[in-house]
């Protein structure tokens, strides 16, 4: 996909203005989005930007349309048929957006000794990256670090929180050309 | 920055001639065993100033000294207002019958002289009721900035000559500080005396660092740091907190370091695809050396004091467990058999016990078990204790214990190998991951 076809892709609303710096590729159009905006606010038909969590190419897209984590059972680096899905939609993204380069973050709830945590953050990000590779992504776009339990998401103490920690985070960037 | 601790005068130690000879028929001993349980009463009357201006020094050094013996959990001081009377200038005759009669079993008297930045302590140590002096006196001479050692010191002299096992008060901790909420909680390398004081930064919170390990004579510490954004391991100078990455075996993260106890080898963990194995490099020839090659999770190496041996925690049986291999790799055997989870295994100094990490039904204990595995033992118990480490002595251990829930926190605590005296030790912030260091010269 060129900057071209996706700035014909965006369409403004008074959102713009909220982007965050993540999206690359609508400042120059503002002025006129924003006057088409106007129009449409008379017509009465509710236009969304195709920016943000909107524009496919976007890592927002990525990170909540397709989801950018996968979940694990205590004690466990198997991936789930949920996980599985989700690597799915996360290799198909990454097929399409070649541009971008994955690090596959490891994490462990509380639950367990430092150490292994971070063995296990480490066995839990690995089984993410073989199974990106197993679906097409080149070995060399994809790194893991493990994190075992020092960056909880969830702070509270009981499995609503640690089920939310037992993670693998797949964090893209832009890369130096692939 | 380190120059606080430096400057002291390398503690002189000069045998004062003893004034009393020892007649007594039942020297004053405790000895250390389970079965200790009842507090050995001692005195220690303020310190004389020897020297006008000495005065604030005498008592600060004067309660240092107490504390350290009653933080022991084996000394229990006399408070001061049951004296029926005060030593005369030091090292005059004892008037052991005022002692007796409140029942003080060790009586320590001492001197305190300052000079300039120069301070002189000077002390002995008295058996009350054989009525006769327990060694030499001793007269150490440092800077006055490193007061606290110089009490250190008398506490340690004072231990060592009633149990008969070396003292452990005189030496540092290196530890995780530990500051914010738990999802966004900053760490920093730390450096302290034994019991809290002198709190001294050694790294910024830039990074997460994790398990610092001080060298066996405590001149480097190993520790693991995120600032190449993966797990690697730096070795830090203390003297001069300059610090430079570890070159290991090719791996994606390294973490879980430990000394050899000539300090000349690092052993480690290291993670290739995903996979973790205990690997050894030697500092001088940069060689590396796999010591471990299953599929399991092989982390927390600690040598045994002779060296030939390490102990490591592994799951290839399904669960963390512990074992024990030749410090050259090779086939191991497992040691802990006991229900739960056991891991971060830490041989004991004296070569005799190994510290561990026990997890069961959503517990966390420190505990000890032989090198066989047997005798097996649990200090403490709460929602997560862990990370052992053994005084010099190994008669204390010192571990973090992390609170529950959303506010949980981080804070050092101590514990006797018999499990008794469990202390929180004071730190400014919360700490996690000690190292205790060695008794310093």
């Amino acid at each position: 996909m060129t900057h071209l076809t996706k700035a014909i892709l965006l369409v403004g609303t008074l959102a713009l203005g909220a982007c965050t710096n993540a999206d690359r590729f609508d400042n120059a159009d503002a002025v006129d989005l924003n006057a088409q905006n106007m129009a449409a606010a008379n017509t009465g038909i509710d236009q969304t930007a195709l920016t943000g969590a909107n524009n496919p190419a976007s890592p927002q897209y990525f990170s909540q349309t397709i989801g950018d984590r996968v979940l694990f059972e205590v004690d466990t680096s198997t991936l789930t048929a949920q996980g599985r899905a989700t690597l799915d939609g996360q290799a198909g993204w990454l097929a399409t957006n070649s541009d971008y380069l994955a690090v596959i973050e490891g994490h462990a709830d509380e639950q367990g000794t430092r150490e292994y945590n971070l063995a296990l953050g480490a066995r839990r990000a690995n089984a993410v990256r073989e199974y990106l590779i197993s679906k097409g992504l080149a070995s060399s776009r994809v790194r893991t670090v493990s994190y075992g339990k020092e960056r909880p998401l969830a702070v509270c103490s009981d499995e609503s929180c640690y089920a939310q920690n037992r993670r693998a985070v797949t964090i893209i960037s832009i890369g130096q050309g692939s | 920055m380190m120059t606080k601790f430096m400057t002291f005068l390398a503690a002189m130690m000069i045998a004062l001639s003893a004034t009393t000879s020892a007649q007594a028929q039942e020297p004053l001993r405790l000895t250390l065993r389970d079965g200790v349980i009842e507090a050995l009463p001692f005195a220690i009357p303020t310190l004389q100033a020897e020297v006008a201006g000495s005065e604030q020094m005498a008592n600060d050094i004067s309660r240092v000294i107490a504390e350290d013996l009653n933080g022991t959990g084996l000394f229990r001081q006399i408070p001061s207002s049951a004296f029926i009377s005060t030593p005369g200038v030091f090292g005059t005759p004892v008037a052991f019958a005022d002692w007796r009669a409140i029942n003080a079993q060790a009586l320590v008297t001492g001197a305190v002289a300052v000079n300039g930045s120069q301070i002189t302590v000077k002390f002995r140590l008295y058996d009350v009721f054989s009525g006769s002096e327990m060694g030499e006196g001793l007269q150490f001479v440092g800077t006055t900035d490193g007061w606290r050692r110089m009490a250190h010191k008398v506490a340690d002299v004072v231990y060592s000559r009633i149990t008969g096992e070396a003292g452990y008060f005189d030496s540092r901790i290196v530890f995780v500080a530990e500051t914010g909420p738990k999802d966004d909680r900053a760490k920093r390398l730390a450096i302290m005396d034994y019991d809290g004081a002198n709190v001294q930064y050694l790294t910024d919170s830039s990074a997460i660092v994790l398990a610092p390990r001080f060298s066996p004579n405590g001149d480097r510490i190993l520790y693991t740091s995120y600032e190449s954004g993966f797990p690697r391991i730096n070795v830090l100078n203390v003297a001069s907190v300059t610090r430079q990455q570890l070159t290991t075996s090719e791996g994606d993260m390294a973490f879980s370091p430990r000394f050899s106890l000539d300090g000349r080898q690092v052993i480690y963990s290291l993670i290739q695809g995903g996979n973790t194995d205990i690997f050894r490099t030697d500092l001088a020839t940069g060689q590396h050396q796999r010591l471990t090659n299953t599929p399991a999770i092989e982390t927390a190496p600690s040598f045994s004091p002779d060296g030939s041996q390490i102990v490591f925690e592994s799951d290839r049986s399904g669960t963390q467990q512990l074992y024990i291999m030749s410090a050259n790799g090779g086939e191991p055997q497992r040691i802990s058999f006991g229900n739960g989870r056991y891991g971060t295994p830490v041989w004991s100094p004296r070569g005799d016990l190994i510290a561990f990490t026990k997890q069961e039904s959503g517990r966390f204990h420190i505990g000890v078990m032989r090198t066989d595995g047997t005798e097996e033992r649990l200090l403490t118990s709460s929602f997560l204790d862990e990370g052992p480490t053994w005084a010099p002595n190994g008669r204390v251990i010192m571990f973090a214990r992390e609170t529950q829930g959303a506010d949980g926190t981080t804070a050092l605590y101590s514990v006797d190998i018999t499990g008794r005296n469990l202390r929180r030790v004071t730190t400014p912030q919360g700490g996690s991951d000690p190292s205790w260091g060695p008794l310093q010269q």
